[in-house]
């Protein structure tokens, strides 16, 4: 496992979530094995994977729905194991992909069941701060089972924010909405950091993960990477400038021999691409070379790996 | 054990909310404590005068078999629905995320399916009773108000609710589909019934003595029940599925 950046967050001595050498195992199938890894109050934590990589056996360990098979953690402060596990799940809270709603119940009925389980003081107040902070309070006696997918998920996150969780567990939560209900799951997500929550986030959507989380780790089986995306990037790709011009070049050659920072470059018809040290200094240079070179240019620019190139990289590694 | 009564009640409450619009369960709590009223009746009120006192005896013995019935059948339909009811709707993960205890899940489920069975036992009984008082002849009428059959209705009536509802919980946590539950729960509500079949046909003669001994039996029944399906309910296990497995 490469661990990219220690960040500020995470080098203070209260964590959210303490993963230390956690692994899953069901009889000879490893859900996963060796996890470590810390998450800081108030971080958005990204935690990536393909199908069955560990993501949502992760989740499951860490709220105590299953027994850690070795390794040691702490949720909240709190040690993982089974004397503790009702206090761990006092102060967090899962939203799965699928809500679980009781459907014949409506939106109200379904969060007073849930304020009585967590023992919530003044379950009104709570509700109706859950329902306005989803913005579903006008829909709180329609019945569950009425509900769009979009306003059900809203629903299981309004459920997930009873309790004000310290930490919140999200395991897809657009997954299957169409892209402004999604949306709006990403400005909640944000609203919700913004308070101070504390969200363990694990998803698909890597565009999602890029734009929600602080840092990200991507699992198979075995943590493969963790760290924040730009860091990432950095390492893992060296800095690359493209060229587009009207017409192949004629003597690329010698243009690119000129220009200092340039460390390599291919070419694919009229599409060159360069690997340089530093494309603040090597794009002027090189515009100024082909202007007076009288080479007709389209395009030029710095390209940016996303979370996706990392992701495709990572799980390429490790023999996905 | 440290229960916590409040979340007990939130979750009885929230299964009453959900039977309340839940036509199958309305229609076998209404359906099926009628069909075991009407029979009894009928073969009370054909009772001839001529019939012997001890025909009469196990007639009746019969009927009030009739009546424990519903206390045995109705709570199957409700507790076999419990886990596996929660499961194929997807609530069981975000209920078992709640800091709610096994026991107190068990007991509210359980409380959720014995409460409207006992109840609805208790009310056909009572119209039973109400009926019998004024349209049976007076001979059966002191057969029905003997205090050892009394006796026996009031205090087995829970007590096999309670055996039937830990059958059908324990199934409902173990098999993959609501109505192999159903079929199965109501098959293993049957046995205690055994002992009221020995009062029934007059096996034993129903004394204040006997339906004690017997309470003691169902009583005993239902705290192994209880702490045989404690071991049968493991988070772990119904969330990956290897209990139904």
């Amino acid at each position: 496992m490469t661990e990219i950046t220690l960040d500020r967050k995470t080098s203070g001595e209260e964590l959210a979530v303490k993963v230390e050498n956690l692994s899953k195992t069901f009889g000879s199938r490893t859900a996963f094995k060796d996890l470590t890894f810390n998450v800081a109050y108030g971080e958005i934590f990204g935690f990536l994977g393909p199908n069955g990589a560990g993501k949502t056996t992760t989740v499951r360990t860490l709220s105590t729905l299953l027994k850690p098979t070795s390794g040691k953690a702490t949720v909240a402060g709190i040690e993982l194991n089974e004397s503790n596990s009702i206090s761990i799940r006092s102060v967090i809270s899962v939203m799965s992909e699928t809500p679980g709603l009781y459907n014949r119940l409506t939106v109200y009925e379904n969060l007073k069941c849930f304020c009585e389980l967590y023992m919530l003081k003044d379950p009104k107040t709570k509700i109706e701060k859950s329902l306005f902070a989803v913005n579903l309070w006008d829909r709180k006696d329609d019945l569950c089972g009425s509900l769009s997918k979009g306003l059900k998920q809203r629903v299981g996150l309004a459920r997930a924010l009873l309790n004000e969780p310290k930490v919140l567990f999200l395991d897809e939560p657009s997954s299957g909405l169409d892209p402004i209900a999604a949306l709006e799951v990403h400005e909640l997500i944000k609203e919700l950091q913004k308070q101070g929550v504390t969200i363990f986030l694990t998803t698909h959507r890597l565009e999602e993960a890029e734009k929600l989380c602080d840092r990200v780790a991507i699992l198979n089986t075995t943590l493969k990477l963790i760290g924040k995306t730009e860091d990432m990037q950095a390492q893992m790709f060296s800095k690359t400038v493209q060229l587009k011009t009207l017409h192949p070049l004629k003597d690329e050659g010698l243009i690119f021999k000129e220009i200092q920072g340039i460390l390599e470059w291919t070419k694919e018809q009229d599409l060159y691409t360069l690997q340089v040290s530093d494309p603040n200094e090597v794009i002027p240079n090189l515009v100024k070379k082909l202007v007076s070179a009288n080479e007709d240019l389209i395009s030029i620019g710095e390209v940016h790996h996303s979370l996706q190139d990392i992701y495709l990289e990572t799980v390429k590694e490790s023999g996905e | 054990m440290n229960l916590n009564w409040r979340r007990i009640k939130g979750l009885a409450f929230k299964e009453f909310q959900d039977f309340k619009r839940n036509r199958f369960i309305v229609l076998t709590m209404t359906i099926l404590p009628i069909a075991f009223v009407i029979a009894p009746l009928i073969s009370i009120f054909t009772v001839k005068a001529t019939v012997l006192p001890h025909q009469v005896q196990v007639r009746i013995g019969i009927t009030m078999l009739y009546m424990l019935l519903i206390p045995a059948i109705v709570p199957t339909a409700l507790a076999a629905y419990s886990v596996i009811g929660e499961r194929d709707q997807g609530t069981l993960e975000p209920i078992l995320i709640t800091p709610i205890s096994r026991e107190e899940f068990l007991i509210g489920k359980a409380l959720a399916a014995i409460v409207p069975a006992v109840a609805v036992a208790y009310f056909v009984f009572g119209a039973f009773l109400l009926l019998a008082f004024i349209f049976a002849s007076h001979p059966i009428e002191n057969v029905i108000f003997s205090g050892p059959r009394l006796l026996i209705q009031f205090v087995y009536t829970p007590l096999i609710a309670g055996w039937s509802v830990w059958a059908g919980i324990g199934i409902s946590s173990r098999t993959r589909d609501v109505r192999v539950a159903q079929q199965l729960s109501t098959f293993a509500s049957l046995p205690p019934l055994l002992l009221v079949v020995l009062f029934a046909t007059n096996a034993i003669t129903p004394t204040v003595k006997y339906s004690i001994y017997f309470a003691i039996i169902l009583i005993v029944i239902n705290l192994a029940g209880w702490k045989f399906v404690s071991k049968l309910f493991n988070r772990e296990d119904l969330i990956t599925g290897k209990a139904h497995s």
